[in-house]
């Protein structure tokens, strides 16, 4: 069952919060990183330079720096290093876990390919993955930090299975290493952690596997930590209303790249854990004007009262020119305050939200 | 005396530097996709890339040694997404799998294109009498199930046309000993109840187009009954290609118990979705464990296959996969 979001929401609430209406912004996790860094991951591994593994980390602070500011700046509530550390999704991960191994890069589509690794032995837990990271971005913001982690069911899919009977004992093993880890980010401070899977979306007949591996993340975790789990680009009548009986206190989803057409899904049976809705799309090159991200922001109130909503992008913005990035992130906090300012003046009919 | 024969149906995966190479020329893009009139340099990566499959094959000790098919990007929708009277929307998820091909939309009559048989012909001139081709086809039914109408009108009038336009390029194939038609649809997508023999049909105009033994691939699991036995007695097929990697392997143990089979047929062993690579000790039981199921006497021929096309893997397990299926059927012999 879900957790309990109304015990670890207010904690995100900034003390200079202007609005008694508090809709607490967000970001999904990837952001673009500068030029300068890809170069430099690159030029690492460049004989002929001088530029080492130390200069490498060096510039990595410094785009996770730089990228937490920019979240700052653009209001965010909570905020992430924009990943600047990671290269992809389940490649970083499986780089950090005892078990993986790589074997080269296999064709999604075209010519974009993925280094998917093969499990060749039980998983284990080595050295913790993220607490550095954690650590570094909680010391540079004066905002809470949130965690995305990539979760056990996207871990254990989008890999080759070599070791396990089957798949799903897998998952529940990456499960348990999940586990471990959110309990090392909780005891160095972390209080929003995010479960990202989108091979989920893909499988949609697996809900049950996810519960399960959620269950076993959570276990042991106080409920101060509020517990996200992040999906996109699916067809969530297949999920629903599955996902009220999952042990989170957050749902993250896309729904502004499909114009809200799948809102109804969530309005009936009631929405259970907090709606974290995306609200400008992660893959269109404009940044929406404040007042279309308005009428988005009102969308989320269809499913959720206010106290329940949580606004974000759709997904990561890692895809996006920089200045894109941080124009739909800005003219979403904006509007987020807007709203909230609406909402407090009796402006906003939360019964009928998409009334004037 | 059933003769063991080592192939697969090829969609090798690109090799690591032509990965890069070619994605240098095209771009990542889905309208940088192969169209059918690439540039000459983009021919020449491909002919290069050709020439490593076909050592590939011949280092593996292959008994059938196919194209390889680097040039399929949309894997085997390849032969639509090319023709002239297709136009390709968007991407689309292709089976079960975190991969992607443009969906074929047809919008005129599908006439003759040659592009597979240009193909084929290269790949003779590089295997230089060493060994038999085989050549490799979508079946009509997947190829179908995979594309968009939008101009014939009529499911069963699409598959059909589907089926002259593929027996036309096989016409025009240069010699070939094995035609695979990879039929992963029959499986995910089957035909439904009593429209077994349109597929079947569709099957047996491309068959017929050759002289050659006619693998009719099947992927993902087990026929259903009925279609099994459709396609047993109808489909022109001197083999059927039954997935026993798949966990109800004991489902297409039955089908073969209850309903016989074709002459000959193509056992899909090694996993071509996984990069644990088989013992070829494993593939060759695997193979006795299958015929000592089975009433029949013995088979014309068994061809060792994987149970998928390899574009799945990684460069070095795909050529271990090779070395694998080649290995497993010295054991038999």
């Amino acid at each position: 069952m879900v957790r309990n979001p109304s015990a670890n929401r207010e904690q995100f609430r900034p003390h200079d919060h202007p609005n008694d209406a508090f809709l607490l912004t967000t970001v999904v996790g990837s952001y673009p990183k500068p030029k300068w860094l890809n170069r430099a991951d690159e030029l690492v591994d460049d004989p002929d330079s001088k530029f080492d593994a130390e200069d490498l980390e060096e510039a990595h602070d410094d785009a996770c720096r730089l990228i937490t500011h920019e979240h700052e700046r653009a209001g965010l509530d909570t905020v992430v290093d924009g990943e600047m550390r990671r290269n992809e999704m389940v490649e970083f991960f499986a780089d950090r876990i005892d078990g993986y191994e790589f074997n080269g890069p296999v064709k999604v589509w075209g010519h974009n390919y993925f280094d998917k690794p093969s499990v060749v032995e039980e998983v284990e837990y080595d050295e913790p993955w993220l607490v550095d990271e954690f650590e570094f971005t909680s010391d540079v913001s004066e905002r809470p930090v949130k965690v995305p982690i990539t979760g056990p069911y996207t871990l254990g899919f989008w890999a080759f299975n070599e070791a396990y009977p089957s798949t799903e004992e897998l998952v529940y093993d990456l499960a348990d290493l999940v586990n471990e880890e959110v309990e090392k980010l909780v005891e160095a401070g972390a209080r929003y952690i995010q479960i990202d899977e989108p091979a989920l979306a893909t499988t949609p007949e697996d809900h049950a596997i996810v519960g399960e591996a959620l269950e076993r993340i959570v276990s042991g975790i106080d409920e101060e930590v509020r517990i996200g789990l992040h999906v996109c680009y699916g067809d969530y009548s297949r999920i629903y209303p599955e996902i009220n009986d999952y042990p989170i206190d957050e749902f993250d989803v896309e729904l502004c790249n499909g114009d809200f057409e799948q809102i109804p899904t969530f309005t009936d049976p009631e929405f259970e854990p907090d709606l974290a809705l995306g609200v400008v799309d992660a893959h269109t090159a404009e940044v929406e004007p404040v007042e279309e991200i308005k009428e988005n922001i009102r969308q989320g109130l269809r499913v959720v009262p206010p106290e329940k909503l949580t606004i974000s992008p759709d997904c990561g913005l890692k895809l996006l020119p920089r200045d894109i990035a941080y124009g739909k992130t800005e003219n979403m906090v904006t509007a987020v305050r807007e709203v909230e300012a609406e909402i407090d003046a009796g402006e906003i009919d939360i019964d009928n939200p998409l009334d004037d | 005396m059933t003769e063991r024969v080592a192939a697969t149906p090829g969609l090798y995966p690109l090799p690591d530097w032509a990965k890069q190479t070619l994605s240098d020329l095209k771009g990542h893009q889905k309208g940088d996709l192969l169209s059918g009139d690439e540039s000459e340099a983009i021919v020449e990566e491909y002919a290069e890339v050709r020439a490593e499959y076909v050592d590939d094959q011949l280092d593996a000790g292959l008994d059938r040694v196919v194209e390889g098919q680097g040039r399929w990007d949309d894997m085997i929708a390849h032969p639509l997404t090319v023709h002239d009277s297709v136009e390709t929307g968007g991407i689309v998820r292709y089976y079960d799998n975190n991969n992607f091909y443009r969906d074929p939309r047809v919008v005129d009559d599908l006439d003759f294109s040659g592009d597979v048989a240009r193909e084929l012909e290269r790949a003779t001139d590089l295997i230089d009498g060493e060994a038999p081709l085989a050549a490799t086809l979508p079946g009509p039914y997947s190829l179908a199930a995979l594309a968009t109408d939008e101009h014939y009108g009529d499911e069963a009038e699409f598959q059909a046309a589907i089926a002259e336009f593929l027996a036309g390029e096989v016409e025009a194939f240069p010699a070939h000993d094995t035609l695979f038609l990879l039929e992963p649809s029959l499986v995910t997508d089957s035909p439904a109840e009593g429209a077994e023999s349109t597929a079947t049909d569709a099957i047996a105009t491309v068959a017929d187009a050759t002289d050659a033994d006619v693998v009719v691939q099947t992927s993902y699991g087990a026929l259903g009954e009925k279609l099994y036995a459709h396609l047993v007695d109808e489909a022109g097929a001197d083999a059927l290609g039954l997935d026993l990697v798949a966990g109800d392997r004991e489902d297409t143990v039955y089908n073969v118990q209850e309903f016989g089979s074709t002459d000959s047929l193509a056992l899909g062993l090694v996993d071509g979705q996984n990069t644990l690579v088989e013992e070829p000790e494993t593939v060759a039981e695997r193979v006795e464990w299958f015929e000592s199921q089975v009433p029949a006497e013995g088979f014309d021929r068994t061809y060792l296959t994987p149970n998928t096309e390899l574009f799945y893997l990684p460069a070095n397990k795909y050529r271990a996969k090779l070395n694998a299926l080649s290995a497993a059927a010295e054991v038999l012999d």
